[in-house]
């Protein structure tokens, strides 16, 4: 039987299609200013017994599509334990939100942190601060470990933080040291969200940020447990989604 | 609206344009979230009656009653004694302070980081938008929290007569010395308001006309740990909200007859929501009209609301005053005792919340609670921590929400909302 699970996100939409307990597929699209659209090309052509929504817009596909939905805390959940059954708290750092989840032994959510209202310390505000130092995000990532130091960034509102990047420059700051202390300031964000979870062994980091190596050598050093990343990290919720479809075939 | 209220409230100087945009967003949002529900009880074509005269006939009321001699006195808190205002024969209503209404106004006067409840005061009276407001010969402000208290002292210089009553901050014999003190205090401020001399007797027949609304509301409390829930989580809102502007007799029968119709739906086993639906208690800040915002999006999230723990609802409403005793003295000392129960999280330190919404939640069957802060109450805020914490030591779960009147963190609030529901009676997970 096939599964498919589709993640609605504010940057992204992803899909995965589950078949016998084997991922078969997954792509990632743009959102884009009309993401239903995008969501009916992106499902054209496949075939599958059920179909599961998540993500920001889920509601919106749901009305489409009349498909049951589950949270992306649930999504994300669930997606971790498929790639890492041992997992016990999960990051995801996506285009317009930061969420953790605690698991329990049995794998259920004891807790979650979400930020709320505005983007500060997502993937939407790495990409502003990657753009206005004229990084692709692909570099960002790189060049930031080769700094000797960081420069300290003290405000997380996106506006204000790309005022300050730009000051730093202005002021003789080297490049690489500013694009480290926004990877620092991003990272103590989301350790504040992981802090409020309690204790926990091991950390699954999904999202489009978990890309990046050096938000990945940050959180393994200041955490000190195992940090584990998916091959596709951006497909974790609707990898989720497609195993809550599996769940409701099997019942 | 039958009547035309129009000339009444053109004399009130209320300003008819705003007034009239005001009325057509709470009509709008009264469809939305109070008619569209299912299976409502018929009974809650009282509320909706009384709703829909809000602005009308209830202030036509009000001023037919000053028109005899009789006095308004609006409050914004439950620690102000609604049995010496009946005992007067004046009458007593909460003021309008639950929507994003004139917060441009309001921002003149206050910093923008003051709670909502706060700037929404002021923008309804800066905006002339409130006919309670607009009725009342005498406003009284408390001083439950720093935002309260100071604003209070800019609100004088727009509203005529505020009256500030003193709230202590612990519940020490000093304190509750302070208390009683106040309360006698008051009780002189509202005869001087009035010409009419607090007896035993007066005071006795308006602790009882309380006391008889409060049990009607206990009473609908207790029906709501039924599972199947006989009536939804906003309706028993409205219904508490309703409470603070309705005469508390004509309100009393009412509810009282809501509940003999939620006793024959328990009999039948029928419900709003199936057997076995996630149920929510809700546990924070008072949730004021026209602020339905959070339960709308609990109740639209699979859930049932089965208890409000809040000064608009079980907080505010618990516990009776002793009708026993027969002089003054005695009746007041009752009366201090009741009020000085209520556990506001103004008050250090305040277990006594704690337990009881470990109480409630427990009677009510909750399968959580979700807390609710105005954004910027520190009270509240702050007090979720420890709140959250021994809530943990009895198993029961807890989402902090922390937001304000605006529609624009909806979306994230319902993520949160669902994802919380969503916990609830997880199977282990099988790979």
């Amino acid at each position: 039987m096939v599964s498919l699970g589709i993640d609605i996100g504010s940057r992204t939409i992803k899909v995965a299609v589950l078949e016998d307990g084997h991922l078969k597929f997954s792509h990632v699209s743009d959102s884009s200013y009309d993401p239903m659209a995008i969501a009916h090309k992106l499902l054209e052509g496949l075939e599958y017994d059920s179909i599961t929504a998540t993500g920001y817009g889920r509601h919106n596909f749901k009305a489409h599509f009349d498909c049951p939905v589950i949270s992306e805390i649930k999504a994300f959940g669930q997606g971790a334990l498929f790639f890492f059954p041992e997992t016990a708290a999960i990051l995801d750092i996506g285009g317009q939100d930061t969420k953790t989840i605690l698991l329990d032994a049995s794998g259920r959510v004891s807790k979650f942190e979400m930020n709320d209202r505005c983007a500060a310390g997502t993937g939407r505000f790495m990409e502003i601060m990657a753009n206005a130092l004229h990084y692709t995000m692909t570099e960002f990532g790189k060049v930031a470990r080769t700094a000797k130091s960081a420069e300290k960034i003290s405000s997380m509102c996106t506006v204000f933080a790309e005022s300050e990047v730009v000051s730093l420059i202005n002021s003789g700051a080297d490049r690489e040291g500013v694009a480290l202390g926004i990877h620092e300031a991003i990272a103590s964000r989301a350790l504040t969200m992981l802090g409020k979870l309690g204790d926990f062994k091991n950390l699954v980091f999904a999202g489009g940020v978990a890309y990046n190596p050096c938000m990945r050598q940050i959180l393994a050093e200041r955490l000190g447990i195992p940090i584990l990343v998916p091959v596709d990290p951006q497909i974790v919720g609707a990898v989720g989604a497609a195993l809550e479809g599996v769940g409701r075939l099997a019942s | 609206m039958a009547a035309d209220y129009r000339p009444m409230w053109t004399e009130l100087g209320m300003d008819l344009k705003a007034h009239d945009a005001l009325l057509d967003a709470l009509g709008k949002a009264y469809q939305d979230v109070f008619l569209s529900q299912k299976v409502r009880p018929e009974g809650m074509s009282y509320l909706d009656f009384v709703m829909s005269e809000v602005h009308g006939l209830r202030i036509k009321e009000l001023n037919d009653a000053r028109a005899t001699g009789r006095k308004v006195v609006g409050t914004f808190c439950v620690f102000v004694p609604e049995e010496i205002v009946l005992a007067a024969d004046a009458i007593c209503v909460g003021l309008c302070a639950g929507a994003e209404f004139g917060f441009e106004e309001a921002e003149k006067l206050l910093p923008r980081n003051t709670c909502g409840l706060i700037k929404s005061a002021f923008g309804f009276k800066l905006t002339k938008v409130c006919p309670y407001t607009q009725s009342s010969d005498m406003v009284v402000g408390e001083t439950t929290c720093d935002g309260k208290k100071k604003a209070y002292e800019i609100f004088k210089d727009i509203q005529p007569n505020v009256y500030i009553m003193e709230i202590p901050q612990m519940k020490n014999t000093a304190d509750r010395q302070l208390f009683a003190s106040e309360y006698w205090r008051f009780k002189e401020a509202v005869e001087k308001l009035t010409g009419v001399t607090i007896t035993a007797e007066r005071l006795k027949k308006a602790i009882i006309t309380v006391n008889n609304k409060r049990k009607a509301l206990h009473r609908l409390a207790l029906l709501r740990a039924t599972d199947p829930a006989p009536i939804s989580g906003l309706d028993s809102l409205l219904i508490n909200q309703v409470a603070f502007y309705d005469d508390p007799v004509r309100f009393t029968g009412a509810i009282n007859k809501i509940c003999d119709e939620l006793e024959g739906r328990i009999k039948q086993n029928s419900g709003v929501a199936p057997k076995h639906t996630p149920r929510v208690l809700i546990s924070g800040c008072p949730m004021s009209v026209p602020n339905w915002k959070l339960p709308l999006v609990i109740e639209t999230s699979g859930a049932v609301i089965v208890g409000e723990e809040s000064c608009v609802g079980e907080r505010g409403q618990r516990n009776l005053v002793d009708e026993k005793p027969h002089t003054i003295e005695g009746e007041m000392e009752a009366l201090i005792d009741r009020y000085f129960k209520i556990d506001c999280a103004v008050f250090t330190p305040n277990q006594d919340r704690t337990d009881h919404i470990i109480s409630m939640a427990k009677e009510y069957k909750a399968d959580g609670v979700i807390h609710y802060a105005l954004q910027f109450c520190s009270p509240y805020t702050v007090e979720s921590y420890l709140v959250e914490k021994e809530l943990a030591k009895h198993g029961i779960p807890m989402l902090k929400i922390e937001t304000d009147y605006s529609m624009e963190d909806v979306g994230q609030l319902k993520t949160r909302i669902e994802a919380f529901i969503e916990t609830f009676r997880q199977p282990a997970w099988s790979h």
